[in-house]
């Protein structure tokens, strides 16, 4: 499904091509088929649209829905699946348990997963690459166990359709391969992690999914002017 | 009174749903595991009791876990975990959604997804940028102290500008973000005298300082607080230990 560009004008996403975050809001508009500006930040620096419909963290992703602004990625995908509830698929799922496990999984990911995973794209030195890989690893392996009991048998993690989970986890997968091909290194493999290397085939090749996944050659090339700036990653002016 | 119809190999049974719901609410069985002095198992006491849910509370020494405990939440091993029915969950504010998507009076989340999402964000950016400056802030001193402090201030100035003009953030009544956000009434002014420290300085800060006045005014609130004594006893031997929760 393509990016829809001009529409009346009254959904907006603030965001960038590279970001995870901002891919995970782009899956959801996707699954919904809500056409969409998409107004592309310039790195390292904030748009004064960005400053106004995110004072408090001044951080992509924003959905710009009419004169409402909503922000934090995740947040933005539950607003998404609830604001468009009778255009397409439910994101998340029906029931509270599965909602809850759903949710509980995002929290790892965001704040256990991810951060080893950033540090080594971003080449801090703040512990040997080799633990940082170790983490992703470990996590990964936790994430095949999840799949295996969340799925039940079936194509993603929100069953036949791809869901909250699976959009969370899943924009990250651009990341994990770049780092795979710039350290030399497996981390989804059919022998450590079957489930998910099958999950992730289906999961790149969805029509909500393939045409905001960046490409591989292209993240490379921009992870390393990441690390050539970290500074302005860290700080964005 | 709507009925439910089930058909089996002997025909069509009328069942009435409002027994059949009433016979499953009592064998519904929640148990919660917790530490005295968590705010985050806070959190759930205050969603169930305004919710009116009976649950069994089982104190945990999270300085020697029990077994159970390290099954119920493998992967963080921390309490508070949820058990409805035999599922465990975790993470307090997951668990804050679960027991709101479940149990229906008292209804914490707005109804609409702009308000929900709002309540959301604020939820989130107290855990993310003020609960670990002002952990920090409690069990550190001088330029580091500083530092924290600042932080903490930062994110409390931005709360100030949530709460401003209304009574509850959740307006007229406690919502979700009150119950996401409450440790703040309880925990900082304690965290503060630990540390011999000033976040929620009443001058700079007057809407959340009568926030929290009218929060721990309420009954159901005020009622399941722990000790206030036995928190400050607490938090001084933790003032140079990592979080433990």
């Amino acid at each position: 499904m393509a990016e829809k560009k001009n529409s009346n004008g009254e959904v907006k996403l603030l965001g960038a091509w590279p970001s995870p975050f901002v891919i995970r809001a782009r899956i959801a508009l996707n699954i919904k088929s809500v056409e969409y500006d998409f107004i592309e930040e310039t790195f390292g620096k904030r748009s004064q649209l960005l400053l106004k419909s995110n004072p408090v963290n001044k951080q992509i992703p924003v959905l710009i829905h009419g004169h409402k602004c909503i922000a934090e990625s995740m947040i933005i995908v539950q607003y998404i699946h609830e604001a468009w509830s009778s255009s397409g698929p439910p994101i998340l799922p029906s029931l509270p348990y599965d909602r809850a496990i759903a949710r509980f999984w995002l929290t790892y990911i965001d704040d256990k997963w991810f951060p080893p995973l950033k540090s080594i794209v971003l080449g801090l030195d703040t512990e040997p690459i080799e633990e940082k890989l170790e983490k992703v690893r470990e996590g990964l392996v936790l994430l095949e166990d999840a799949f295996n009991k969340i799925s039940k048998g079936k194509d993603f993690f929100g069953g036949d359709q791809i869901g909250y989970l699976d959009i969370g986890f899943g924009s990250f997968l651009a990341w994990l391969k770049t780092v795979e091909v710039t350290e030399g290194v497996s981390l989804v493999h059919e022998t450590t992690t079957p489930a998910l290397a099958k999950w992730l085939q289906k999961f790149c090749a969805h029509d909500a999914v393939k045409d905001v996944l960046p490409p591989i050659d292209k993240l490379i090339a921009f992870s390393k002017m990441l690390r050539a700036n970290v500074d302005l990653v860290i700080n964005p002016k | 009174m709507s009925y439910m119809i089930v058909k089996d190999e002997k025909g069509i049974i009328e069942v009435k749903w409002q027994i059949w719901r009433k016979t499953m609410e009592r064998r519904e069985d929640v148990k919660l595991f917790n530490f005295h002095a968590s705010p985050f198992g806070q959190r759930v006491i205050w969603a169930l009791k305004l919710k009116g849910v009976d649950y069994e509370c089982i104190e945990e020494d999270i300085f020697n876990k029990s077994n159970l405990l390290l099954e119920l939440n493998p992967v963080h091993k921390k309490v508070p975990v949820l058990v409805h029915c035999n599922k465990p969950i975790a993470e307090s504010l997951v668990i804050l959604e679960y027991i709101d998507e479940t149990w229906k009076q008292y209804p914490l989340m707005p109804q609409n997804p702009y308000q929900r999402a709002h309540a959301r964000f604020w939820a989130n950016f107290a855990e993310h940028k003020l609960l670990d400056a002002a952990w920090m802030a409690m069990r550190s001193s001088g330029e580091e102290q500083e530092k924290a402090v600042n932080e903490a201030r930062e994110a409390v100035e931005k709360i100030e500008e949530e709460i401003k003009g209304k009574r509850f953030f959740g307006r007229d009544n406690i919502g979700f973000l009150d119950i996401a956000i409450g440790w703040i009434s309880y925990w900082i002014p304690v965290w503060e005298e630990v540390g011999s420290m000033k976040i929620l300085d009443p001058l700079k800060f007057p809407a959340i300082n009568a926030w929290i006045t009218n929060f721990l005014s309420h009954p159901t609130i005020n009622d399941t607080l722990p000790q206030r004594d036995n928190m400050i006893v607490y938090y001084h031997s933790r003032r140079k230990e990592v979080s433990p929760f």
